[in-house]
């Protein structure tokens, strides 16, 4: 008897296979707009990275005096004249909006601006790929040396060309670590290995990263790690500029002898002379001639190419352009070439950062220099007192934001011949009590409000003000008055 | 059924597609990088790794060990010596500073509460609940009324001896008569003296209350301990009787079953289960509740 599989559907299907292997891509060198334009940002972009954590920022004795510190164990972020406290962790989801914002307009003015000119993975690689460019030449002899079997040349140029990405890497890895001590003192203790080994074990991780995605993985990273190709793709339109092959000048493609015969002749003949130059200087191996495509990052470089060989032959440059899919099209009908930077989207993606910020800004100008905050005691919700009194308990937090010493009186309103007590508190001053606390610190406070029971089923409402005795500028925070019949 | 020929490579794609065909839709095949494959192999051969240096597989009466010989238990232990060590420098300090100079200094004051907080929630909080609130029996350490004594000393005091712990021979003892139980006062000389105890709080009594034969069985068996207006005496613990605040409860029943049983509540010494810098962060934690005097 035999077993009969032929109701499996899957049996007689071809093998196709699961998994590919990369094919590494030799990126050629170039020269034009486009290449300047990438190579000016990826300077400023990594003198920005590699300079700012020694930038100082003087903010008085009691702070730190680096622009940009990012202060974990004191819980503290500091940028330029902004100190950030953990509770004002909003301002950071402020940012991540109009981040998101800004990135889903230059989507829909400019296409992948981010991937093509900004994101450091394009910034590092760009940098790697110069490296490599410098140590084992351009696109042909690398090809040529890889195809040969391996000798000493060849191993020492690669040897080189390794340990450089590492050292690069290092740094980078290095200097991440810098956003988030005292810079100056963090780059001594690691040299005289004193510094935490949290330090070191980030250098370590981000050296290898840095190594593997700039140096090994590129590409890879671009279209199988990052989401971002994904949702650009979903998220571009008809009018949105896109590094785009203009189909319509340049097909039928043909050599450049058979083209000029061709037009001689009166007989249709394109530009592209398929001489493959925008392929060859592409960093993710995409062909930008078969259309919109995931791995294309938009950094113009083969505009700069194909510009290049249309000077050459003599015919008009940007075959391959920023174009729109909807000019491409007006074009095959001969109508005239319109361009809608300002649609429906774009206005509202404007009209979000502008809101966004503009709430940002004004909680920023309007930023308390101090605050207090209030819990009142939960259990128990009252005390009754030996003598029939009743008395709540508080727990009052005093944020002093500023990087000075300053005291503080407390009022509590509301409640008629209500007796106020700070417990820990130092003094009074008129009447009031008083506490100081340190510059750039919170202090805690139990604070108790004695008063007759006034048997009303409703809680009485208390407001809690403390004054900065220096300048007379208060902070509010409001709260209630429990009682045995005001307890729900 | 479809088979993979030049005809099935999508057009607009330089990729094919898998074959799989469903009425007429066809999908395209975009493999999966092999590094993606290797990364995941890689993290197999990692996630084994936890089987050889961490505890993993349970046996009939035990489990591996793991070569890096780790326990949980350890690291409690690794992780409170750590706090320990932490603490250290003010610990000490609370040490050498006196219970007054702990309240009034601030540094030491906040690291006493915060200390006393944990210890409290972890060592009291059962008897004298949450937010040291108390119950039926058990004080509530927020009022201003104290068996036992509301000052730092008093306090400290008490929670290193303990009440009516006879395991300490410095502990705070005092013993109500049993004036029911044991038959040294009748039914009626009780609800008398109860009747007597409520009007010294000025609250109602019963009708036919006999005031006169209670305050006189007040002041025989009562007034030593209570005093003679039932103030009470901190020096025997025996709690203020003219006060709006009960440890068992005003009504006329529940002060019956106080004076039918007598006794006292019971509190451990913590001398014996805490140490010196902990019992002092209590004594502060405890004072600065509101009530401390």
């Amino acid at each position: 008897m035999s077993v009969t599989t032929s109701f499996d559907p899957h049996l007689d299907e071809p093998e196709a296979p699961l998994y590919a292997a990369r094919k590494k891509i030799y990126p050629q060198g170039v020269n034009g707009f486009f290449r300047r334009t990438k190579t000016t940002i990826l300077i400023i972009t990594l003198g920005i990275y590699y300079f700012l954590p020694f930038l100082r920022w003087d903010r008085g004795p009691n702070a730190p005096n680096q622009a940009l510190l990012i202060d974990l164990p004191h819980r503290r972020a500091y940028f330029f004249f902004i100190e950030i406290w953990p509770q004002e962790v909003y301002y950071l989801t402020g940012l991540l909006i109009i981040a998101a914002m800004v990135l889903f307009l230059m989507n829909a003015m400019a296409g992948r601006i981010w991937c093509g000119y900004l994101c450091p993975q394009t910034i590092w690689t760009d940098l790697f790929m110069a490296v490599e460019r410098m140590i084992e030449g351009d696109r042909r002899t690398r090809m040529n040396r890889d195809a040969e079997p391996m000798n000493l040349e060849t191993f020492s140029y690669k040897l080189l060309k390794h340990s450089l990405w590492l050292l690069i890497a290092w740094w980078t890895g290095g200097v991440w670590v810098l956003y988030f001590a005292n810079a100056p003192t963090l780059v001594k203790d690691l040299i005289q290995f004193e510094a935490d080994p949290v330090a070191y074990v980030s250098i370590l991780t981000l050296t290898l990263t840095t190594y593997v995605f700039a140096g090994l993985m590129r590409e890879q990273v671009c279209l199988y790690m990052c989401p971002w190709p994904r949702i650009q793709a979903a998220m571009t339109d008809e009018h949105a500029l896109n590094v785009t092959y203009r189909v319509d000048r340049g097909e039928p493609r043909m050599s450049f002898k058979k083209a000029t015969h061709a037009r001689s002749l009166g007989e249709p003949a394109g530009d592209c002379i398929d001489c493959q130059q925008c392929v060859a200087v592409c960093p993710t191996g995409v062909d930008i001639r078969h259309g919109a495509d995931l791995g294309c990052i938009q950094c113009g470089l083969c505009i700069d190419a194909c510009d290049e060989i249309m000077e050459k032959i003599g015919r008009p440059t940007r075959l391959i352009a920023y174009d729109t899919e909807v000019n491409l099209k007006r074009r095959k009908e001969g109508l005239i070439e319109i361009f809608r930077p300002f649609r429906a989207r774009t206005i509202l993606y404007i009209a979000i950062i502008a809101a966004v910020s503009g709430v940002m800004l004004y909680a920023l100008l309007n930023r308390a220099p101090f605050t207090v905050s209030i819990i009142h005691d939960r259990n128990p919700i009252f005390v009754k007192l030996s003598d029939g009194h009743i008395r709540n308990g508080y727990t009052v937090r005093i944020a002093n934001m500023l990087p000075a010493d300053r005291v503080f009186t407390l009022d509590v309103e509301g409640l008629h011949d209500a007796h106020v007590e700070v417990i820990g508190g130092e003094a009074s001053i008129d009447g009031r009590p008083s506490v100081s606390v340190g510059p750039d610190q919170t202090r805690e406070l139990r604070v108790s409000v004695r008063a007759v029971d006034n048997g009303e089923e409703e809680p009485t409402h208390l407001e809690f003000t403390i004054r900065d005795e220096a300048d007379g500028r208060t902070a509010e925070a409001r709260d209630y008055f429990r009682t045995p019949h005001s307890i729900h | 059924m479809t088979h993979k020929t030049e005809a099935n490579i999508d057009p607009r794609k330089t990729v094919g597609t898998t074959g799989h065909d469903w009425d007429g839709i066809e999908e395209l095949n975009t493999p999966l990088p092999r590094w993606w494959l290797w990364t995941f192999y890689l993290t197999i051969i990692w996630a084994l790794g936890y089987w050889v240096v961490y505890p993993a597989i349970p046996l009939a009466t035990s489990f591996t060990k793991g070569v890096f010989g780790w326990t949980s238990r350890e690291q409690v232990v690794k992780d409170l010596d750590g706090l320990k060590t932490l603490r250290g420098p003010m610990t000490a300090k609370i040490e050498a500073a006196s219970l007054q100079d702990i309240a009034k200094t601030p540094e030491l004051l906040s690291f006493a509460r915060a200390q006393g907080a944990a210890a409290f929630a972890v060592n009291c909080s059962p008897c004298h609940g949450a937010g040291a609130q108390g119950f039926k029996g058990y004080p509530n350490l927020n009022d201003d009324d104290w068996l036992w004594g509301g000052s730092l000393d008093a306090i400290h005091t008490t929670l290193q001896n303990g009440i009516r712990w006879d395991a300490n021979k410095d502990t705070r003892a005092s013993m109500m008569p049993a004036f029911g139980k044991d038959g040294l006062l009748k039914p009626n000389e009780i609800s008398a003296s109860a009747n007597y105890v409520r009007s010294l709080a000025g609250l109602p009594t019963d009708k036919d209350a006999d005031l006169k034969l209670g305050q006189k069985l007040f002041t025989e068996n009562c007034a030593a301990c209570h005093g003679e207006k039932g103030e009470g005496n901190q020096d025997v613990g025996a709690p203020k009787l003219n006060d709006k605040v009960w440890l068992y409860g005003p009504d006329k029943a529940t002060i019956i079953e106080r004076i039918t049983l007598g006794g006292g509540g019971q509190m451990p010494a913590w001398s014996q289960r805490l140490d010196s810098p902990t019992i002092k962060s209590l004594a502060v934690y405890v004072h600065t509740l509101g009530g401390g005097q």
